[in-house]
């Protein structure tokens, strides 16, 4: 008997088209609401200061490279996305002599930043790049140490200000 | 304002013409032909316009609805107008485009396959009465030609799924074929209702039969056929929710896979001038045409008076136009075999026996509509 | 005027015609015989029949070619078998083609198309043709119509029979019943206490 019922109250639900009009209203509702786009290139959404974007080499500020061919980062990176090589420097200190990481492997997981004892390697704000060759995506040393002078100032300050969660 | 334009024309620059290159014999032929040629164009560059925005309109309406603000970057000389630009924008690029033949194509149905689907598409125009007395071919059996011609549609489709020799292709010419078939005979019995109701296949003369108020349209005694004509009409040009024929999820794109560049906007132009021209169906055979909404209401019809009655039937053709889009946006895709229960098992017998009730109605004279 | 666009039209359906007979693929063959029916209704046109015109694309055109075309495309027709018995059967073909020219030339021979009521006079442009038709079909006609409507029901009816299988072997879906599918009638939601944590 409740069966019936419902088969009846089914069928004239459907004759006159009540879910679909129901459906048509939420959308029609939806029309004239605010919209959501960001504008790009105008507009940005704002970033975290943990925002995770190209690579840079920071530097002390006596201008001597942090980075001492731990090779950490190399071993934590789950793209292999970096390759170090080092030697002894004239000084008697080791440091790099090849530090490349290949953009086009990276998956931004900002292992290698966790992973550095002396903060050198770090993930920058950085996210408009672009590359007009497969190779422009193959960052050397001396670019990311480019790149950490350029934007130093940025870089320190984001690092101050997450250093209290570490 | 468009007779003065047309007369000008006609008088002015056809004429002169005539006389100066043809002999007598033939000036009157030559005159009528070159006539009936600047009315085909005069309606169907503004049909092609407007599938051009519809698709712009589209992209913007579905992007209102979800939140999104649509395109809004290519404008015109120079300023961005909301992005009106795109449209041509679009154009130009599918224009530049390179037409894909496949090897194993059958080489001229392929070509021919995207001319057949936008042929019947634009030739249904030639009936349509924009005005009381602005219509390029007022014959008698009207709405039975724009019958047979939508019925054409579905050639296009088939042939280039056949021809393009391609699985994918192939599954979606015979999903909208039986598709289009189907719903076919639904509408086909809705149109079998209006012109009961209105004693003419004219389409002129069925606006005609409608006139007194908007009470005295046919959409309150036809309503359920006017229901199921608009969702036949929905299934019919393959629109979502009824666009199983392109599904993306299941079949790629359906029967125009294989094609790109212009072969594929022609499908593209085909589609849209269809539902353009659903649109403007709904609107002349169930919402009184040019006819004045304020009709036979004391006031308010002398005051619209002056507004042209084309401004009325355009206005009621952009209302069922954005109701394609809304659905879009609303409804999600129907399964393949509800599609074929909604048409055979659903609408079928609803028209039926909704054409059994008009004629009841027409019998006995039923006020307002039929006396 | 006329003339030239009933040539036009006319060796249009000549030639398509011919090369529905002549043509290899069975695919194109089926496309010329709609443009056959095409130019055919483009003549009747010039003979204002517009009614039985464009009842002549819509039934044929738009329905009966469009399953035709189905049923070509799904077969997967190999042409040289096709043309094995051609030399068997051409003394039969022969014979039908006489057998039909015979035919057509009594029909069109005779004087029957030439007596007054097919002039052009008799056919008033001022009444629309479908009307006219329709009154024939529906008043002088009335019950050969019906007959022939009840004959074409039968056929349905009997296809339809034929092809049911009362004996149901193959799993489908019955989507009226699913549709009717309610939440209620497949879940049931159970209130329970959590359990007692042992101590």
């Amino acid at each position: 008997m409740n069966k019936r019922v419902n088969k009846i109250k089914h069928y004239i639900n459907s004759l006159f088209l009540f879910e679909l009009i129901k459906g048509l209203y939420l959308t029609g509702r939806h029309l004239f609401k605010r919209k959501l786009t960001v504008q790009y290139p105008e507009e940005k959404t704002p970033q975290s200061n943990r925002f995770r974007g190209l690579h840079a080499l920071r530097r002390y500020p006596n201008g001597e490279e942090r980075c001492i061919a731990c090779k950490l980062c190399e071993a934590v990176c789950p793209a292999t996305a970096i390759t170090i090589e080092s030697e002894q420097r004239e000084d008697g200190s080791r440091r790099t002599t090849r530090y490349d990481i290949d953009l086009t492997k990276c998956i931004f997981c900002g292992f290698c930043e966790e992973s550095c004892p002396v903060d050198s390697i770090v993930e920058t704000r950085i996210f408009e790049y672009h590359g007009e060759e497969r190779g422009d995506l193959l960052l050397t040393k001396s670019q990311l140490l480019e790149i950490g002078d350029k934007f130093e100032e940025q870089i320190a300050v984001d690092r101050q200000e997450d250093a209290k969660f570490r | 304002m468009l007779e003065t334009i047309y007369h000008i024309i006609s008088q002015y620059i056809l004429l002169p013409l005539t006389i100066a290159i043809f002999p007598l014999d033939y000036q009157t032929e030559v005159m009528l032909f070159l006539q009936t040629m600047i009315k085909i164009l005069a309606i169907i560059i503004p049909v092609l316009i407007t599938v051009a925005y519809f698709t712009y309109a589209e992209r913007k309406v579905i992007g209102f609805i979800q939140g999104r603000i649509g395109p809004n970057r290519v404008g015109l000389f120079g300023f961005r107008l909301w992005g009106l630009g795109q449209p041509i924008a679009d154009a130009v690029k599918l224009i530049a485009k390179e037409i894909i033949i496949p090897i194993n194509a059958n080489r001229s149905l392929f070509i021919i396959a995207p001319i057949l689907s936008l042929a019947p598409a634009l030739a249904a125009w030639a009936v349509i009465p924009f005005d009381d007395t602005k219509v390029l071919a007022d014959i008698n059996a009207g709405l039975l030609y724009v019958l047979a011609l939508t019925s054409l549609a579905v050639y296009g489709v088939i042939i280039a799924g056949w021809a393009s020799n391609s699985k994918y292709a192939f599954l979606g010419a015979m999903r909208s074929a039986a598709q289009i078939v189907a719903y076919e005979i639904a509408m086909g019995f809705a149109l079998v209702g209006v012109l009961i109701a209105a004693g003419s296949l004219n389409l002129g003369e069925i606006v005609n039969a409608q006139s007194g108020s908007a009470i005295h349209w046919f959409w309150l005694p036809l309503l359920p056929l006017f229901v199921i004509y608009f969702i036949s009409g929905v299934a019919e040009t393959n629109r979502a929710p009824f666009d199983v024929a392109e599904g993306e999820s299941e079949i790629v794109a359906g029967f125009h896979v294989e094609y790109s560049g212009m072969a594929f906007s022609v499908f593209f132009m085909a589609e849209y001038a269809n539902m353009i021209l659903i649109a403007v169906l709904s609107a002349l055979l169930f919402f009184g045409g040019w006819l004045s909404p304020f009709q036979g209401i004391i006031f308010l019809e002398e005051f619209f008076s002056w507004v042209p009655g084309m401004f009325w039937l355009l206005a009621k053709t952009s209302i069922f136009m954005f109701l394609f889009l809304w659905f879009r946006a609303t409804f999600p895709r129907y399964r393949y075999d509800q599609i074929m229960r909604l048409g055979w098992k659903v609408f079928i017998p609803i028209t039926i026996v909704w054409i059994v009730i008009v004629s009841i109605l027409v019998i006995i004279n039923l006020p307002p509509w039929f006396n | 005027m006329t003339q030239i666009i009933f040539y036009i039209f006319g060796s249009i359906l000549l030639l398509s015609a011919t090369l529905v007979v002549v043509i290899k693929n069975p695919i194109h063959a089926a496309l010329f015989l709609v443009l056959s029916f095409f130019s055919s209704a483009a003549i009747w046109l010039l003979l204002n029949a517009e009614f039985l015109a464009i009842a002549l694309v819509l039934v044929y055109v738009g329905a009966v070619m469009v399953l035709f075309l189905f049923v070509v495309m799904m077969l997967d027709i190999n042409i040289s078998t096709l043309r094995e018995g051609f030399a068997r059967y051409f003394p039969l073909g022969i014979i039908i083609a006489l057998f039909m020219m015979v035919a057509m030339s009594l029909v069109v021979g005779s004087d029957y198309f030439l007596s007054d009521i097919y002039t052009q006079a008799n056919i008033s442009s001022t009444q629309s043709n479908t009307k006219l038709l329709g009154l024939t079909i529906y008043q002088d006609y009335l019950y050969h119509f019906e007959i022939a409507g009840v004959i074409l029901l039968v056929a349905i009816i009997a296809a339809i029979s034929l092809s049911m299988n009362k004996t149901k072997i193959t799993k489908s879906t019955h989507p009226d019943e699913q549709v009717l599918a309610k939440k209620n009638d497949r879940l049931r939601i159970v209130k329970m206490n959590s359990e007692e944590k042992e101590s």
